[in-house]
């Protein structure tokens, strides 16, 4: 094992063994790292089999189950615009298709330099500002396609402080 | 053991007072997810930042939402001597002005300030005269807005935990379990079912432990108010949740939340560490002999998480994929343990009801639907916003008087309530009665209290295929009429859509809709097909133009519909399709 595997297998042990409820499952471990890392690799897939006794089937069975998982780094910075129906009403769509074309995306995912991920959410929660999006976990309301297109652009350029820098 | 409580109390009132009635103004800025969404961190520091310029003294606390997000960036001041008023919209342009006029000045500028409460200022109306307050019974929420959801102390000064206290020293746990049977109080999750009823199954079990599970799941778009009340006030719920506890002889009461919402999860684990360090939570509560665990627990993103026996399923760490009843979860629940879930805010109603008795909570609302029900206002509304209202209004009362009507001059054109599996309303459905019932047989249910407001451009097939393929993503695949038939649901709502619609098309939706109904294992499936069929009845003539003329009757239709391509399980970039695996 290269020392870069041990650092990361040592990451992800540190974040299943520091969780914050009094158990811990199968599906709390992967929230864990998922929040540790941003994302699954497939150690922690192994790890977290071991810390529960499980299999590595019975591991990847919760994980693919989960729309918040992703199996690759994301990218430095993660956009998310709300798809539910209020901010659907309010404009979501136009939104959305200004945000990929700020980003040179089609659909939800990763821009090809790494930089940044799109993802659609079902509803942010902040329904009484729609139409929303987050960015880099910052909530923004009463949208509109220019400020969407400016918030998203300003990423492009700027350096990633993302917390999950891991893999870019 | 009441002394004990009692000097809680008295500790509590001396802080509250030190901050309402002392020597420097006291600032109060919502930083709840709306609030965040408008603004209110930079509003915050851009307070901070004049205040200091300027070298004036005030405290600043972040407090949760008090519900009128229309507002937001919503601040609330308290000058010793002054009421306290409530600016609103109040971003950091703005802040310059609002310290100038009101925190070096004594004249809040009108233009910023939404009311008062507690006296007058001349130019301000009172929050009590602005429909928005005044048709408000705030039982649930009474603290939102007010209190600091970080600190208990402030709970304990409006009279929290004096139902727990009254509880443990005046009631046996059947007196307790009585109360909330005779006050009324029906289930706020969406299925209205009686909460005393429901606990009366869990306190009859003898098997040990036995669980209460909160739920706020919330994945309802357009759905906040579970949030909210996390947010604003998360300790009305630890309350209730000790209380049911006590009633039902369980000792373990678990919140379980989505992961993602930082703020709900983070207050309600320091609300919970805080109940526990003054004696609230864990060994003899208040110096009696119950005992009572708190925590919360997280699940992924699965709208399915929510039903409650996929919530234990996800609580035990497997696929949020909902079991067969019977066994139900009183028998049961939470790793084969007797358990109860309700939603939060059916808890959260709970230390009231204790506290001041469950006539006085059995005379608000209707003859079946007690209490007040706690909407949730967004899309084409002057006023959005988290309003508590008496059972008991009409939807027109609720909709025009509280939340102002449809802006910009537009008719209303339909109501969306319930969340995804609820239904639309037409303006004809106005004048339905807030009730539980009465609502069901408009058409649509209460459920969650999110009512979605569509004006004159919305289009009623645009909306439904938007909720359809919201159910067609989170169905969880355990079985085939949901899986499936939501997939072949959307299919035809998106040829309709596309001016391909069969003349046969609305028959077709109707049979995969009966079957999804009668062969589903979970309400997911067995509901799924409300919103197209409240859609059909509502709104037929939007179905029938684009079916007969090929066109969308509002142009609502003629863009493209982005949707998650992703789906559950996940089936690409994934792990399972690394053939070389091999574990070692
Ligand atoms: C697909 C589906 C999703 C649900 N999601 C939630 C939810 O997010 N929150 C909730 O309280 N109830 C939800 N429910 C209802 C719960 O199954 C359960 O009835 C409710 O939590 C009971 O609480 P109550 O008695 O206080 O209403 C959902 C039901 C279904 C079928
Ligand atoms: S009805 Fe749908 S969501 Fe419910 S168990 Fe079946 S497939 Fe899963
Ligand atoms: S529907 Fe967009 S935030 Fe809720």
């Amino acid at each position: 094992m290269t020392h870069q595997q041990s650092a990361l297998r040592e990451r992800i042990r540190q974040a299943i063994t520091t969780q914050p409820q009094s158990f811990s499952t199968i599906l709390s471990s992967l929230l864990a790292v998922q929040d540790a890392l941003g994302w699954l690799p497939e150690e922690a897939i192994e790890e977290v089999a071991a810390h529960s006794g499980g299999t590595v089937n019975d591991v990847w069975a919760v994980a693919s189950f989960y729309t918040n998982f992703r199996f690759t780094p994301p990218g430095r910075h993660v956009v998310e615009v709300c798809w539910g129906p209020t901010c659907h009403l309010k404009g979501a769509q136009a939104i959305l298709d200004e945000v990929q074309r700020a980003l040179g995306l089609e659909h939800e995912g990763d821009t090809s330099d790494g930089g940044v991920s799109l993802k659609y959410n079902t509803c942010l929660g902040a329904c009484s500002q729609g139409p929303v999006i987050m960015v880099d976990h910052a909530i923004m309301g009463n949208m509109t396609s220019a400020h969407a297109h400016e918030a998203v652009a300003r990423l492009d350029k700027s350096d990633g402080n993302h917390a999950s820098q891991h893999g870019a | 053991m009441a002394n004990t409580y009692d000097a809680l109390a008295s500790e509590a009132r001396k802080r509250w007072e030190g901050l309402e009635k002392g020597p420097q103004p006291w600032i109060r800025v919502g930083t709840a997810i709306c609030g965040k969404a408008a603004g209110a961190l930079e509003t915050l520091e851009a307070l901070k930042a004049e205040l200091g310029r300027r070298d004036i003294n005030a405290v600043i606390s972040q407090v949760g939402c008090l519900g009128l997000c229309f507002a937001e960036p919503l601040v609330d001041i308290t000058k010793p001597g002054h009421p306290r008023v409530f600016l609103k919209n109040v971003t950091p342009e703005v802040v310059p002005a609002l310290v100038e006029s009101y925190l070096a000045g004594d004249r809040p500028d009108p233009g910023l300030a939404l009311g008062t409460l507690g006296g007058n200022i001349p130019g301000v109306p009172s929050l009590e005269d602005l429909p928005q307050w005044k048709r408000q019974v705030r039982v649930a929420t009474r603290n939102c807005g007010t209190i600091d959801p970080g600190d208990i102390h402030h709970y304990i000064a409006h009279g929290g935990f004096a139902g727990l206290a009254r509880a443990l020293t005046e009631m046996q746990p059947p007196q307790v379990l009585q109360e909330v049977t005779q006050s009324g109080l029906r289930g706020r999750g969406g299925a209205a079912f009686p909460t005393g009823t429901k606990w009366s199954f869990l306190a009859r079990s003898n098997v040990s432990p036995k669980y209460i599970l909160v739920n706020c799941e919330e994945g309802d778009p357009g759905a906040f108010n579970d949030k909210g009340i996390l947010e604003s006030d998360p300790f009305t719920l630890i309350e209730g949740c000790i209380i049911a506890g006590y009633a039902t002889g369980a000792s373990h009461g678990y919140v379980f939340i989505r992961h993602g919402h930082e703020g709900p999860i983070h207050l309600t684990r320091q609300a919970i560490a805080q109940a526990r360090s003054l004696g609230l939570v864990g060994q003899n509560i208040l110096g009696s002999k119950f005992s009572f665990e708190m925590d919360v627990v997280l699940t992924g993103e699965s709208y399915v998480s929510g039903e409650e026996t996929a919530l234990m399923e996800a609580m035990e760490g497997k696929r949020a994929m909902p079991r067969s009843r019977p066994p139900f979860p009183a028998a049961v629940g939470l790793w084969g343990k007797p358990s109860n879930i309700n939603n939060v805010k059916t808890i959260s109603y709970v230390p009231e009801i204790i506290a001041r008795g469950a006539k006085w909570f059995a005379g608000i609302g209707t003859e079946k639907s007690k209490g007040t029900a706690i909407i949730c206002f967004s899309g084409a509304i002057k006023y959005p916003g988290m309003y508590e209202v008496p059972f008991g209004l009409t939807i027109r009362q609720v909709v025009e008087e509280i939340g102002g009507g449809v802006p910009g001059g537009k008719q209303l054109k339909l109501l969306q309530t319930g969340g995804p599996l609820g239904g639309v309303l037409g303006a004809a459905k106005l004048d339905t009665v807030l009730d539980f019932d009465a609502m069901a047989s408009a058409g649509a249910i209460l459920g969650s209290g999110g009512i979605i407001v569509g004006d004159e451009t919305v289009c009623a097939v645009d909306l439904t295929r938007n909720l359809v393929a919201f159910c067609q993503f989170e169905s969880c695949g355990k079985c085939f009429p949901c899986r499936l038939g939501m997939t072949h649901l959307l299919e035809v709502l998106e040829r309709i859509i596309a001016g391909e619609g069969r003349p046969a098309d609305l028959e077709l939706m109707k049979a995969i809709g009966q079957t999804m109904a009668v062969g589903s294992l979970c309400g997911h499936g067995q509901l799924g097909f409300n919103p197209v069929q409240s859609g059909l009845q509502a709104f037929a003539e939007d179905y029938k133009m684009h079916l007969e003329q090929k066109r969308c009757p509002t142009g609502a239709c003629n863009r493209l519909f982005h949707k998650p391509t992703r789906t559950r399980p996940v089936a690409s970039g994934g792990w399972y399709a690394r053939r070389d695996y091999v574990h070692h």
